[in-house]
């Protein structure tokens, strides 16, 4: 065989290959595309309703009512819960970033950086079963509450804001802070006054996407938060949330509580993939900012 | 904190006298109570990693006591027999093979994925396409539990597991009815989950190969492919093999979307077409609705099983990725 002939057979493997890839990624796609049509399809005209997010879920048709509106209380349950677990996640997962990355010099900060690592990757049930296998022998009667539902939550986002915070933090060029210090101020006022400052717009962005996890996990609700179908009731009651909303209602035999189902999941996931693409645009653009500094 | 250095602060006169500088230095204690807070912050993250551990050891002591190590290999879960008697490994079986044919499923078009963004794709669409990808990661389990029951379920159901039972039934892999909710179903569902994170890490990886690395196999006239195969397959290789067990430990992790579709039996599955339970599963389905301390005490041993499957996997996989991501990692060395 000449060399030209075996070069061409070379040239239509690449090519193979290409195609190969190419069909690889139109494959990891589709279920991506078939999830948002089908919400669309299933759970546009539900969702589109007038009060769809201000009333209560409905029971099942039966020959008084059957109505595909409300999901009122798990929308206010998922606000009040992640909000909670926001305020308690924030603030430990910016601190502790801080020491990670700003006092990195101490191989105390790597290993608080790798444990954060480590728990990204622990199970979010298992976040919940810790919070109810603590709460149900110390404190029973708030086993089931928006307490135990945000420490759970708040367990799943911490390592999230303090890998995200971290990296943001690093993006800040030394010479920033360098030109702090040199000017006498110290260094508790130049790490969050200007280095954090300097930085807000990537632990933003982190903290959006935590918040956006919290927002959709069901798991560990299961057992922490509980399940209701009714408004807000007080702290240490069980709530509503969407996550569970969706489970309970996709399991549900009633064709309209799985409208509603839809629905709901609609709402959620126009949320969460509006705010993860403007969120990673941001990203992207405050690392090329950067990168210009 | 160290008496031997002379302080800064006012209380000592002596120093201010001997300093009478007129831009004193700002006092040392706000520094101090500063990093005071954001050590005991960082401490507390550690803190919480060893509370994780602390509370399942602790729950898990009642089931540890009556059962002993034959919890770990135990086959029968009985809640309602009297005595009661609680083995995990139908759970253990169940959560393996269900990671494990998500991760044959996954991996090959996660890599093709990667390497499709990284060599073959236009530049314009790398962007796009890698965000898309990324999207997946970001759709919550549950929807995700949804889609199967209503969309993947059905087809299943219908299409793919009689096609499989007629051609490849000899085996005995697809003994059983049919009914599209099962082992081969949740697997379906895991891989479609755990695509994103092995693909972004084997894309990160790949990308990192040093320029001059690709374009020393391209000087030597190797087509596009080769240059992958050679140059930046093996470059990246431990990036890829951690990319993929993190994918592994997402899948043995997942609750919400394999409690859906895989059925809720507590049963080792005998084919890929029967219920089971994933340890995620069982926790999702039983912890609440416990029968009582010791069934709650054995579905925390189990949990505390998952937590030890899932931290080594995922250390294992973070040491790797993070070699190579560090430059650390290398073809030509090996």
């Amino acid at each position: 065989m000449r060399p030209f002939d075996r070069y061409a057979r070379r040239k239509l493997l690449s090519r193979i290959i290409a195609v190969l890839t190419g069909l690889c990624v139109l494959a990891v796609l589709y279920p991506l595309v078939s999830i948002v049509y089908e919400s669309f399809v299933q759970g546009g005209a539900v969702l589109f309703q007038a009060q769809f997010l201000t009333t209560v879920q409905p029971l099942p048709c039966s020959a008084i009512s059957c109505k595909t509106v409300g999901i009122g209380p798990a929308v206010q349950g998922t606000l009040i819960v992640v909000g909670l677990a926001s305020g308690i996640s924030v603030p430990v997962g910016v601190l502790a970033a801080i020491f990670a990355s700003e006092y990195r010099a101490r191989g105390l900060g790597r290993a608080i950086s790798f444990t954060a690592d480590v728990l990204t990757g622990v199970p979010s049930i298992i976040m919940g079963a810790f919070i109810y296998g603590y709460f149900v022998i110390y404190y029973p009667q708030i086993a089931l509450s928006f307490y135990t539902g945000a420490l759970a939550l708040s367990a799943i986002m911490i390592p999230i804001v303090v890998r995200t915070t971290e990296e943001a933090l690093r993006v800040v060029p030394n010479s920033i802070r360098e030109a702090a210090l040199a000017l006498g101020i110290s260094k508790w006022k130049a790490t969050l006054r200007i280095v954090l400052v300097a930085s807000i717009p990537g632990v933003a962005t982190g903290v959006l996407l935590a918040v956006m996890r919290a927002a959709g996990e069901a798991a560990p609700l299961l057992f922490t938060l509980g399940y209701s179908t009714l408004w807000f009731q007080g702290m240490n009651q069980q709530g509503a949330s969407l996550p569970l909303l969706i489970y309970t209602f996709a399991l549900s035999e009633a064709a309209n509580q799985q409208k509603v189902a839809w629905g709901a999941t609609l709402f959620l996931l126009i949320l969460i993939l509006a705010v993860n693409v403007v969120s990673r645009l941001a990203i992207h653009r405050m690392r090329v900012r950067m990168g210009g500094v | 904190m160290d008496p031997s250095t002379p302080s800064t602060s006012s209380s000592s006169p002596a120093v201010v006298q001997r300093a009478p500088s007129r831009a004193r230095p700002a006092s040392r204690w706000p520094d101090r109570i500063f990093f005071g807070l954001v050590t005991a912050v960082g401490l507390s993250v550690i803190g919480l990693a060893a509370a994780i551990v602390a509370i399942l050891v602790y729950g898990a002591r009642y089931s540890f006591r009556v059962f002993g190590l034959s919890f770990l290999w135990g086959t029968v879960w009985s809640p309602t027999s009297n005595p009661q008697v609680f083995g995990v490994m139908p759970f253990v079986v169940g959560t393996l093979l269900t990671s494990a044919i998500a991760l044959v499923i996954a991996f090959p078009l996660a890599l093709g994925s990667a390497i499709f963004l990284t060599t073959h794709a236009p530049r314009w669409l790398r962007g796009p396409a890698g965000t898309a990808i990324e999207l997946l990661a970001a759709v919550p389990s549950v929807i995700y539990g949804l889609w199967g029951i209503y969309v993947i379920h059905p087809y299943m159901a219908s299409t793919i597991e009689p096609g499989l039972k007629r051609y490849l039934g000899f085996t005995g892999l697809f003994d059983g009815t049919p009914i599209g909710l099962d082992v081969l179903t949740a697997s379906i569902i895991l891989a479609v989950m755990i695509v994103p994170t092995i693909c972004a890490i084997s894309r990160d990886t790949l990308a990192a190969v040093p320029q001059a690395q690709k374009e020393a196999a391209l000087s030597l006239g190797a087509t596009d492919w080769e240059t992958t195969r050679v140059a930046m397959i093996p470059y990246a290789r431990s990036g890829i093999v951690g990319g993929t067990m993190l994918g592994l430990g997402r899948a043995m992790g997942e609750t919400m979307a394999v409690t859906m579709v895989i059925g809720n039996t507590d049963r080792i599955p005998t084919s890929l077409l029967s219920q089971g339970q994933t340890i995620a599963s069982l926790i999702a389905n039983e912890l609440l609705s416990n029968s009582g301390p010791l069934q709650e005490s054995a579905i925390l041993e189990a949990g505390l099983i998952l937590l030890v499957i899932a931290l080594a996997v995922n250390v294992a996989a973070r040491l790797l990725v993070w070699r190579v991501l560090k430059g650390g990692g290398g073809g030509i060395v090996e």
